[in-house]
């Protein structure tokens, strides 16, 4: 049976928002929990630390867990934090940039890589894998056909290397230097009041003819419409995908969890309507087609 | 410092060299590269005559090869890197993890450089491409502020070579999907952003209007000036409020920061835009030599001259140039 992840909390939530979310979690029927700071360097509510402990905590309810790396490393200060996730030898790493697999290999501490690795063909996982690749994430933006390829040119290769798939929640797309946050507020990056709290599902960004575009997130932009794979896991069983992964969201996540541990069981999933954040679906990724598409 | 400009096609290559380019760098006429335009970039017979050009006035050349091969374009890819050796080109601008190994390993004795699409931001990513692929040189993203090039440089393990001016990318490059998220290319996987084929102009009673894939991108009012709709430079309604959500059209222009680039020992600077015209290609070459060469000359006593400036403003997108994330204040 196809595993369940929950990848990391890309948003900002206070300390306690989190630590109730994973008390929830640890019930779940979820495999792996992603645990860490994806996306913003200002976000420390959790100190290495804390990440460490609450690690502790899911794995010993029994779930793998792997600590996320920051996705777009600027500073020293940034370098810092990612040796000291990679200092300890108790949990895989995902890895979310080449600064992190460079650190991760130095220390010899196996690492999953994260969505925004650009892994586009076999040569690149054969790479990754010299330098400890222990599974890996499909880029958001490659459909299926690429990914029964790859899965099929490890299988050549004589590889043994799980392939995970982003298959619901609104897709991380972009990463800058910018914060759209603190622009939206008119403050600086450096002192941005971390607004980010205030919204625990991003900001909505709409065209003038009200049409959900993005989400604002911080320094990065999620996909305005909520990308929901839920039907294609009978097709990503088939081609050999092991992992599923699921976005966190702050209200929800329980129902959606259930839903997908009913669909890779092949029971047929409740039709009561879920309670979440309001977005349309999108699905068209997948197929090749543009991401905001929803192929029906 | 070295000046290597943009060649989308062979007149456009001879300006920049007679225009004091020290480097040149080109992509084959297909999706192999991150500036996929119709009617842009070369054939192999091109290429070997621009090749030609550039070496015989002391230019190098450098093709890019910037974008992500998918299983089913790997054969292709490996044979623009084929071409690229058969050419003789100075060095191969390469993003993608697979094809750096495979030009590593194929062609050890042909420079490679890691392009911007490589989307490393720090000294430990820059060690992950020279270990592995034995990288000479690395463009720097755009979303680096001047000390973290500073910090990136001092322990930078390769050459450096930042973008000094032409079009502003905000994002990490290399790993901004947004182009795939409304249309079906994105730099990664077509070497297109925004592309011209998904691009429409519609004249309204409210103004002129300008989409992507049918996505409203602007609307522009009587007497604003219209830009290309690059996705993320449009405006849009965030919580009540319509304004540049992203970014403006701007430009990025860093003359200004030209002697604190030769202080942290950076070895090349680069402009942007492989599809523009051989005119613009000979203005910004120019003003680009002159400063550079003002700056060796009179060491510590660089000012930035009013006519580079105005020739620069005039060409940069809205009129407007910023020094983008190399600028703190920017952020």
């Amino acid at each position: 049976m196809m595993k369940l992840s929950l990848g990391p909390i890309l948003w900002f939530w206070s300390k306690q928002t989190v630590f109730d979310f994973y008390a929830k979690a640890a019930e779940w029927p979820v495999d792996t929990i992603y645990l860490g700071e994806a996306v913003c360097s200002r976000r420390r509510e959790l100190k290495p630390d804390d990440w460490f402990d609450l690690a502790r905590d899911l794995k010993a309810c029994g779930k793998e867990v792997v600590i996320s790396t920051q996705t777009l490393i600027e500073s020293e200060a940034d370098l810092r934090r990612l040796r000291r996730i990679c200092d300890q030898n108790e949990f895989l790493v995902e890895a979310n940039d080449q600064s992190a697999v460079q650190v991760a290999s130095r220390h010899h501490i196996p690492f999953i890589s994260g969505p925004s690795m650009n892994i586009y063909n076999v040569a690149t996982l054969k790479v990754l894998a010299k330098q400890g690749l222990k599974g890996w994430n499909l880029p958001v933006e490659l459909g299926k056909e690429t990914l029964e390829q790859l899965i099929n040119g490890l299988k050549q290769e004589g590889l043994e290397l799980p392939a995970e798939v982003f298959a619901w929640g609104f897709l991380p797309l972009a990463w800058s230097s910018r914060c759209f946050t603190a622009r939206h507020y008119n403050l600086p990056k450096d002192n941005c009041e971390f607004r980010c709290l205030q919204h625990p599902d991003g900001m909505e960004l709409r065209s003038r003819e009200s049409r959900e575009l993005f989400r604002l997130n911080g320094i990065s932009t999620l996909s305005g419409s909520r990308y929901d794979l839920t039907r294609e896991l009978p097709e990503m069983e088939r081609m050999g995908v092991n992992t599923v992964r699921l976005s966190p969201e702050h209200q929800g996540m329980e129902e959606v969890v259930k839903r997908f541990d009913q669909v890779r069981r092949g029971e047929v999933p409740a039709t009561d309507p879920l309670h979440l954040v309001e977005a349309p679906p999108c699905n068209g990724y997948w197929y090749g087609k543009p991401g905001m598409d929803l192929i029906r | 410092m070295e000046l290597v400009c943009p060649a989308g096609s062979l007149p456009a290559l001879k300006t920049a060299v007679d225009n004091g380019a020290d480097a040149v760098y080109f992509g084959f006429r297909d999706s192999t590269n991150a500036r996929q335009f119709a009617g842009l970039n070369f054939n192999d017979k091109r290429a070997a005559e621009g090749i030609e050009y550039a070496h015989s006035k002391g230019s190098r050349v450098f093709c890019a090869i910037n974008t992500y091969p998918q299983p089913e374009g790997w054969e292709q890819w490996k044979r623009a890197v084929d071409r690229a050796a058969g050419l003789g080109v100075d060095a191969i601008i390469l993003a993608d993890m697979g094809l750096l190994d495979y030009a590593a390993s194929r062609y050890p004795n042909i420079p490679r450089h890691l392009s911007v699409q490589g989307s490393a931001t720090s000294y430990e990513a820059l060690s992950f491409y020279k270990d592995n692929f034995d990288i000479r040189r690395a463009v720097l993203p755009r979303v680096l502020s001047l000390d973290q090039v500073r910090g990136v440089a001092k322990h930078s393990p390769v050459e450096l070579e930042v973008f000094a001016f032409g079009s502003l990318c905000i994002m990490a490059e290399g790993r901004c999907y947004l182009s795939s998220y409304l249309t079906d290319e994105s730099p990664n996987t077509r070497g297109a952003c925004s592309p011209a084929k998904a691009v429409r102009w519609h004249e309204t009673p409210e103004g002129l209007e300008s989409r992507l894939n049918d996505v409203l991108i602007d609307r522009y009012g009587q007497g604003e000036s219209a830009g290309y709709p690059t996705l993320c430079k449009g405006r849009f309604e965030v919580e009540g409020s319509v304004y540049h959500a992203i970014e403006e059209p701007v430009s990025l222009n860093t003359l200004d920061l030209l002697p604190d680039l030769q202080a942290l020992g950076i070895s090349a600077v680069k402009i942007e835009g492989r599809q523009r015209s051989p005119a613009y290609i000979a203005d910004v070459a120019r003003t680009w030599r002159q400063a550079l060469d003002n700056l060796e000359r009179t060491p510590g006593m660089f000012t930035v001259e009013n006519d580079w400036r105005n020739t620069l403003s005039g060409l940069s997108e809205g009129g407007l140039t910023t020094l983008g994330a190399y600028h703190r204040k920017w952020k």
